[in-house]
């Protein structure tokens, strides 16, 4: 047994060189406490660990979150108090404005840190509720396969040729503004493509040797699920989420560029990026804030999607 | 003799396939098994030979019921697969295991060795304690000639013979009455498959186990097997005791496979005659008329293209599926190897 030999090859080498049979070797090592495996998480963390790209990527982003998340309590200003006094005012240090105030003399800083709690927010949930629902949606329909898989797939089709401005303008007038309309809406549309993608994945390790033989061993549908197919699936789920998460937050932000996206004084990345695009030439520190959160977000998530997928199916990248 | 383990009757599976282009869908149906009938005492080694693409690997599903015969039945301990529920299946699967031709791709990657051999424990025995499952395991591991401490290892930290003792030891842990083993050697080195094939003599000699033991290659097969039946295109072409297939073959194709297993002495090798079989073997969609094996047998006569041979008893421990089979004498004149 290769695996073993350097666990009792050793010591019983030195002690006692040539003549110690391999039944003594068998049993002494049966002697030997447990030796921990590596799993392949384990394996693919370390190599994410190598990728600098995405170490630094996850740095910032999680600097960004503490800073979104605790940042607002640090300033002296409401995200919605008026400051009249520096209406339209350059950032400075001297009337605690480090981002400048807007039109109507909101303070910037809260404002950029409290819209990235709203985009954030809308990135991570909405691709949840997509998480969710195409990850059960597509190992359903794909494990099971035949008539339920074709039912399934074509109202995933359906689905997908309604005109997405049109769901969430319909969705805006019956229910009204609110932000859980917007996970609603974008969470709808993004978990078509997880559950095809999912769908895909379950159809090729469904026929494994390893589901066979768990289906010999007498073990159910939902099991077998679980346990077989989802953490097979769950490396190319996540690279596909660390991508669709930037996504979300694009689909929010085009939103709020038309006016659907949150109301007023409550504001997003992007309703703030379509103020300050207004304003550019007069006030540019009230695009440039924003605009700046926005990209260092995306591109981190973007750079550790693409470290995830490395780390995760080395044998694709060399 | 004692009631069989396990009876399958005139077993037939049969998949649709659509052929042609766009317009002209042909539905064609693609004969994987063909009528096999075999029966297998407790205790017995059944050896399944053929090439590839025989239905070997169909008929070792069909009889876990992994895949539903088209026809015909399979009768185990007395009951018949097909009349099951789901259920009652499923509780038969305690008895019934599998191993698989390819040693890693049989294991889930992202699970340990422990949780791996432990999951049709946790399957059937939900309420058994974690200590006692991990005891079972180990003793497991133990017995199959690995380990114990290499239970929190995962398959890919294991070499192909390794990973082939840890899915013997995920067949074994439930007790069961039969293994069907799916070509268990054909991706490992010679060396180590000797290992596997021994180990899988004793266990079955501790244990009282029945194997379907399934290979393309008659040198496998002949060191485990108190029988042998040889397949092609679906249909079974001979069974008989191992010693009958090696030294008096009934059925021209038994006799060209006998001839193909490579002697180790390459004097004897080179001198070897020709086996006469060439050609490939015919597509499935459309098998020969008659004896399925009449385009590549060098005896064929009229008669073949007409009838299908059925198996029938030529000598005491053989059934034989070929019209001519008294006319010509097949014995191999060469000694024994061993």
């Amino acid at each position: 047994m290769p695996g073993s030999i350097r666990a009792f090859g050793t010591k019983t080498m030195a002690d006692n060189p040539a003549l110690e049979s391999a039944n003594d070797a068998f049993a002494q090592a049966l002697e030997q406490p447990e030796v921990q495996g590596r799993s392949l998480w384990q394996d693919a963390w370390h190599r994410l660990l190598k990728n600098r790209a995405a170490v630094v990527s996850g740095t910032l982003l999680l600097i960004l979150l503490l800073l979104v998340i605790f940042g607002p309590m640090l300033s002296p200003y409401d995200f919605d108090y008026t400051d009249w006094d520096n209406i339209y005012h350059a950032p400075s240090l001297a009337n605690g404005h480090v981002f400048g105030t807007d039109a109507v003399g909101r303070d910037l800083f809260v404002r950029t840190l409290v819209g990235g709690r709203i985009s954030l927010l809308v990135g991570l949930v909405a691709t949840l509720v997509s998480l969710l629902i195409g990850v059960t949606y597509g190992a359903v329909a794909g494990y099971f396969g035949g008539r339920l898989d074709q039912t399934m797939m074509r109202l995933v089709d359906i689905f997908y040729a309604m005109p997405f401005m049109f769901l969430v303008i319909l969705l805006m007038v019956v229910f009204g503004r609110h932000i859980v309309l917007i996970f609603v809406a974008i969470g709808a549309v993004n978990w078509l493509d997880m559950a095809r993608i999912v769908r895909g994945q379950t159809l090729s390790l469904k026929n494994t040797d390893y589901v066979e033989a768990a289906k010999v061993c007498g073990v159910k549908p939902a099991a077998i699920i679980r346990r077989h197919i989802l953490p097979n699936l769950l490396g190319v789920v996540m690279v596909y989420v660390t991508l669709t998460i930037p996504q979300v937050i694009l689909v929010e932000s085009f939103l709020s560029f038309l006016g659907l996206g949150v109301q007023e004084p409550m504001t997003s990345w992007g309703a703030l990026v379509n103020d300050g695009a207004q304003d550019m030439e007069s006030a540019p520190w009230m695009l440039v804030f924003p605009a700046l959160f926005l990209t260092v977000t995306l591109y981190c998530l973007n750079y550790i999607g693409d470290g995830l997928r490395d780390a995760l199916d080395p044998k694709d990248h060399l | 003799m004692s009631k069989p383990l396990l009876k399958v009757q005139d077993v037939r599976v049969h998949f649709p396939v659509e052929t042609g282009g766009w317009f002209q869908r042909e539905k064609k149906v693609l004969k994987a098994v063909d009528g096999i009938s075999f029966e297998l005492q407790p205790g017995e080694t059944l050896g399944v030979v053929g090439e590839s693409g025989c239905g070997k690997s169909t008929l070792a599903r069909a009889i876990l019921g992994l895949i539903k015969p088209t026809r015909g039945r399979v009768v185990w301990m007395g009951e018949d697969m097909a009349s099951l529920d789901p259920e009652s299946l499923r509780q038969k699967r305690k008895e019934l295991q599998i191993v698989f031709q390819d040693p890693l791709a049989a294991l889930n990657p992202r699970l340990n060795v422990g949780e791996i051999i432990a999951e049709p424990l946790k399957t059937f025995y939900p309420s058994m304690q974690r200590v006692q499952i991990r005891e079972r395991v180990k003793g497991m591991l133990k017995m199959v000639g690995l380990l114990p401490n290499q239970i929190n290892r995962y398959p890919h930290e294991f070499s192909g013979g390794q990973c082939q003792r840890i899915g013997i030891a995920r067949a074994l842990i439930l007790n069961p009455k039969l293994i069907v083993c799916d070509e268990p050697v054909s991706a490992l080195d010679v060396s180590i498959q000797a290992q596997i094939i021994n180990l899988l003599k004793d266990l079955q000699r501790k244990l009282q186990l029945s194997l379907v033991f399934i290979a393309h290659d008659l040198s496998v097969v002949r060191h485990i097997s108190d029988r042998i039946m040889v397949m092609y295109l679906g249909r079974a072409m001979e069974i008989a005791c191992k010693g009958t297939i090696y030294r008096r073959p009934l059925h021209p194709y038994t006799s060209a496979l006998v001839k193909a297993v490579p002697i180790p002495d390459p004097v004897k090798e080179r001198r070897k005659r020709e086996t006469g079989l060439t050609g490939h073997v015919p597509s499935p969609l459309h098998p020969p008329s008659g004896c399925v094996f009449r385009t590549r047998c060098p005896y064929a006569v009229e008669r073949c293209e007409a009838d299908v041979p059925p198996l029938r008893a030529l000598s005491d421990d053989g059934l034989v599926a070929c019209h001519e089979a008294e006319n010509f004498d097949l014995s191999i004149a060469r000694s024994e190897e061993e």
